[in-house]
């Protein structure tokens, strides 16, 4: 059998982190990625420059100087804040800038902006008809919003958000430079002790490659849910 | 350097002319790796692509397995599998290839390359694959064996499909490549993390490398530009 010299149940432990920093990532992504889309959307000329500047700038910049602008940065500025705060109000406030939360900061700023275009294609999607049905209804525009756009634009997104969660759970790796225990760091901590990369590294591939082929199992099977209503739908 | 240049800079705290300097070198690393890295990708995916297209599992099957494996794994463990593992072949350090691999800029090299030619290959395989079966007809009709038909007919209409896509996979190996500063590499990351820890100056040494990093992005983005202007000419609307 497999002997990880002990280094078993951390790696374990190490692939739980990775999930917990996906979803917690994809969580905050979505959210950013609704904010976006609604103001690409919006009348207002002020929120579509915000959003455009967003999203053009996040994809013009790597992940992981993002990342580590964020990692280190982020410090820096809470440690400025928390000695401002302290010296100015005598309020003791400190938050230890830690590499999970920069991770998800990093990941859910990023895909945000990828989650925008993908939410904003698929709000333009749904068809004006239904939106004017509503209208008729007398349906307010938050009524419209949850009752008629949401769930329709849901089914344009899917494909997109597939895709994106894909590559999210790939970008997750990146936060063990900065140094989370995800299962990344702790095989190569581990290969790094006992001088055994392929042993530490091919496990932790094939764990990443069984999620992403779950995750394809998981998006079909939305994607058919999600279709369900459709004539000759996927 | 020009004089009012460096005076300009020795009057600056941080961006002083050793850091530019250090810059400018992290610079040419990155354009180097990823530049390489994509041209030798790009040579490696179009055979790999047609042999992906082809009926045959046993001759398109490896291709599939090797663009899954390398398409669903996160470059960073690909980096540290072959940048570790390399040493640890036996009898490699007592061949010529220890030379070459010893630097880290070589695995970096190789294990872009290898991701970078698994995503072109599904890229042109979709590009292949969405020819009109019309054109193909029109070359059989015409008497084209195999090869012309290839060289002349689908490879030529397949890049003009596969050119959006694959200025995404451009851009893309950018900004994957920063992760090379991981292995020791002085690249555009590499210098900023270098410059940050000797200033301590976060945001002046990320932000800079962000910007230049941007550049080279819209630059890529321009490029693509202008070359699927030329190559779609012959799509675009008469009176225009």
């Amino acid at each position: 059998m497999l002997d990880f010299h002990g280094y078993g149940p951390e790696l374990l432990r190490g692939a739980l982190v990775t999930t917990e920093l996906a979803f917690a990532s994809l969580a905050l992504a979505l959210g950013i990625g609704l904010l976006g889309a609604s103001a690409k959307l919006s009348g207002s000329r002020s929120a579509k420059g915000i959003a455009t500047f967003y999203t053009t700038v996040i994809r013009g910049i790597p992940d992981l100087v993002m990342m580590m602008l964020f990692y280190y940065g982020g410090q820096v500025l809470m440690n400025r804040l928390s000695d401002y705060l302290y010296y100015n109000y005598e309020i003791d406030f400190f938050v230890q800038f830690d590499p999970f939360i920069s991770g998800v900061l990093t990941i859910g700023l990023i895909f945000g902006a990828y989650m925008t275009e993908t939410f904003r294609g698929a709000f333009l999607a749904v068809d004006s008809g239904q939106i004017e049905a509503g209208r008729a209804y007398g349906m307010s525009r938050v009524q419209i919003f949850f009752r008629i756009m949401f769930p329709q634009m849901l089914r344009h997104a899917l494909p997109g958000l597939g895709n994106n969660w894909q590559v999210l759970l790939k970008t997750t790796a990146l936060v063990s430079i900065i140094g989370l225990s995800d299962m990344v760091r702790i095989a190569e901590q581990a290969s790094k002790a006992e001088h055994e990369p392929f042993k530490f590294f091919i496990p932790v591939a094939a764990m990443y490659l069984t999620l992403t082929a779950i995750s394809e199992l998981a998006i079909k099977w939305l994607n058919k849910r999600a279709n369900v209503g459709v004539a000759g739908g996927a | 350097m020009p004089e009012f240049l460096a005076d300009l800079l020795n009057q600056n705290a941080i961006f002083t002319a050793t850091t530019v300097g250090h810059y400018w070198d992290g610079l040419v690393t990155t354009v180097q790796l990823v530049f390489l890295s994509l041209v030798i990708g790009l040579l490696l995916a179009v055979p790999l692509a047609i042999l992906r297209t082809v009926k045959n599992p046993f001759v398109s099957g490896p291709v599939w397995l090797y663009t899954y494996i390398f398409r669903g794994t996160p470059l960073l463990i690909q980096l540290y599998i072959i940048y570790y593992g390399i040493g640890q072949i036996d009898g490699i350090q007592d061949t010529f290839w220890w030379d070459i691999f010893r630097e880290p800029f070589y695995p970096a090299l190789l294990a872009f390359t290898l991701n970078t030619a698994a995503y072109t290959t599904e890229i042109i395989r979709g590009a292949l694959v969405a020819t009109p079966h019309g054109e193909i007809e029109a070359a059989q009709a015409y008497g084209m064996s195999w090869l012309l038909r290839m060289r002349r007919i689908i490879l030529p209409s397949a890049f003009r499909r596969a050119l959006q896509a694959y200025s995404n996979e451009v851009i893309f190996m950018l900004h994957a490549s920063a992760i090379a500063s991981v292995v020791t590499i002085v690249d555009l990351t590499g210098a900023a993390r270098d410059i940050y820890s000797r200033f301590y100056a976060p945001f002046v040494a990320f932000i800079a490398v962000a910007v230049i990093y941007m550049a080279l992005t819209f630059l890529i983005v321009y490029c693509f530009r202008r070359l699927e202007r030329r190559m779609l000419r012959h799509l675009k609307p008469l009176n225009q």
